[in-house]
């Protein structure tokens, strides 16, 4: 073979792979959509996994959310302090957690903590022929493990990014109070003015898009498995950098073509 | 005569990626015989019982269920299909989420309208003929591997299939809880006249369990019949392969001849 049919041949097989890729993921994606509407509703999985999802996931979420906060606030007054502006601090710290870091930080961390176990649970039971026994017990696995991670997912999402834009805010306020002497009652004020609904919800809605990415995309990786232990490692990372990836890059769409009020 | 088929395979062509596992496979298997499939590794014979419940998808071929061709089935007809199924996996499969009892009676649970009291004595019933009293409301990680495969099989006859696929049963179990798994695989069809398709490589359990036998060898069947007639094969891929299930035949006197 010359080296033009080569070359022809290895184009050839790199659309063939990213077509088929680009088409297996679509289809799953749609396939999930149809399975969460269509009953009977596991009810019971839902809940189940918007405790592991949601709930378990306060610790960490906080933790993150607090430090934000603060180093927002340590920041931007470093940043203020040099042309006068110190008491816009509580006003940035309050739009950048509620339009920007409170879902983005939240989607990040979820995607490392609930999306990887995502991946390595329903690869494990890929690899141990479990989602097998599922269809010959007449039991589509989408139906009975993907949509309640999916419906949970982006439930706890919102609900974890509100979590995060409150505690980031006061986490900004402590340090904006103890450490650098603000007025409370004026650093509140200068908080919530010029906050307007529309940027915790739009902040909320990327954080479902988000939380809809990490359920579609770590069950996809989990789901797909292939080789054992050594595929679900290497499923359960594709998983994280994956959808770590699509939401920092939907972040900057949905922002550009939604939310930017020009 | 004609013949009460129930599975039928009809030239099934298989690749995975650049290996062709199944080469043009044919195979008819009879209402309620036990038909055992035997075969080297990686020769395609999980492959093969996969194609059989529609757990995979020829490229080529049919494979007729009771007469209805699978690759044409819509995904109700599908599920409706495989509920004439039960399949033991290699490893038993058990859905480490869900207790053992919960395993078990899974099937009954989702598509029967049987109540809890009546699905719970259905479960201790068919933990009873693996030999697993008692473990209903153990997870599956607390089980030994063999246990688990019983289990596995508690769960395979739970709705009392007309088919059962064995995934290697016996692999992994000491020769006692052998001797039971194959006793317990000829009474589900002396019983209730399941059919059963076996993959093993266990000539003991062969020459126990089958009415017929089929040897798959580089994806396709050379030889199908009884052991009688297989193993009176003389060609040497053939003849190898089942000369210890031969010797066995022999000392225990089960040759026809």
């Amino acid at each position: 073979m010359g080296v033009i049919e080569r070359f022809a041949a290895w184009i050839g097989e790199w659309v063939i792979w990213l077509a088929s890729a680009y088409g297996k993921s679509a289809m799953f994606t749609l396939d999930v959509l149809k399975w969460t509407f269509r009953p009977p509703f596991k009810i019971r999985a839902v809940f189940e996994q918007m405790e592991e999802i949601g709930f378990n996931s306060i610790p960490v979420v906080s933790i993150t959310a607090l430090s934000t906060g603060g180093v927002l606030a340590l920041q931007s007054f470093e940043g203020f302090k040099r042309f006068g502006a110190e008491s816009m601090t509580g006003t940035v710290v309050a739009l950048s957690m509620t339009r920007e870091l409170g879902p983005v930080l939240t989607g990040l961390i979820v995607a490392g903590r609930a999306g990887s176990a995502m991946a390595a649970q329903l690869g494990t039971m890929k690899v141990t022929e479990q989602i097998d026994a599922l269809y010959t017990l007449s039991a589509n696995p989408i139906k009975y493990l993907i949509v309640p991670r999916f419906l949970a997912a982006i439930v706890m999402m919102p609900a974890l990014a509100v979590l995060a834009d409150s505690v980031g805010i006061l986490g900004g306020a402590g340090i904006a109070v103890l450490k650098l002497d603000a007025n409370p009652v004026l650093y509140m004020k200068m908080t919530f003015d010029f906050l307007q609904l529309n940027d915790i919800y739009s902040g909320l809605l990327k954080a479902m898009v988000f939380g809809a990415i990490i359920a579609v995309v770590c069950c996809f990786q989990g789901f797909y498995t292939a080789g054992g232990a050594e595929g679900v490692g290497k499923a359960t990372t594709r998983a994280v950098v994956v959808s770590s990836i699509m939401i920092l890059v939907s972040d900057y769409i949905l922002t550009a073509f939604l939310f930017s009020g020009r | 005569m004609t013949e009460d088929i129930i599975i039928e395979l009809v030239d099934v062509r298989k690749a995975f990626g650049p290996k062709h596992v199944l080469k043009g496979v044919n195979l008819k298997i009879r209402r309620g015989e036990s038909m055992v499939i035997v075969g080297g590794s990686g020769s395609g014979k999980s492959v093969t019982i996969k194609h059989m419940i529609g757990l995979l998808m020829p490229d080529t071929g049919n494979v007729f269920v009771d007469g209805e061709d699978v690759t044409r089935m819509s995904e109700r007809e599908l599920n409706k299909m495989r509920r004439k199924f039960g399949m033991l996996f290699q490893g038993g499969a058990m859905f480490d989420s869900l207790t053992v009892g919960e395993n078990v009676g899974f099937a009954l649970k989702e598509h029967t309208n049987l109540s809890r009291s009546e699905i719970e004595k259905t479960v201790k019933e068919k933990l009873a003929m693996v030999g697993l009293v008692g473990t209903e409301n153990l997870k599956p990680a607390q089980l030994s591997g063999g246990m688990l495969k019983r289990a596995g099989l508690a769960r395979a006859i739970a709705m009392d299939p007309e088919i059962i696929l064995y995934d290697e049963p016996t692999t992994g179990l000491d020769p006692i809880m052998c001797d039971q798994i194959n006793a317990l695989i000829d009474s589900m069809q002396d019983k209730v006249g399941a059919t059963a398709v076996t993959i093993t490589h266990d000539m003991v359990s062969t020459n126990r369990i089958a009415d017929r036998l089929a040897m798959l060898y580089q994806g396709e069947f050379i030889a199908v019949g009884t052991p009688d007639e297989v193993f009176a094969d003389t060609r040497p891929e053939v003849a190898e392969f089942c000369y210890v299930g031969k010797v066995i035949r022999q000392t225990e006197g089960l040759t026809g001849r």
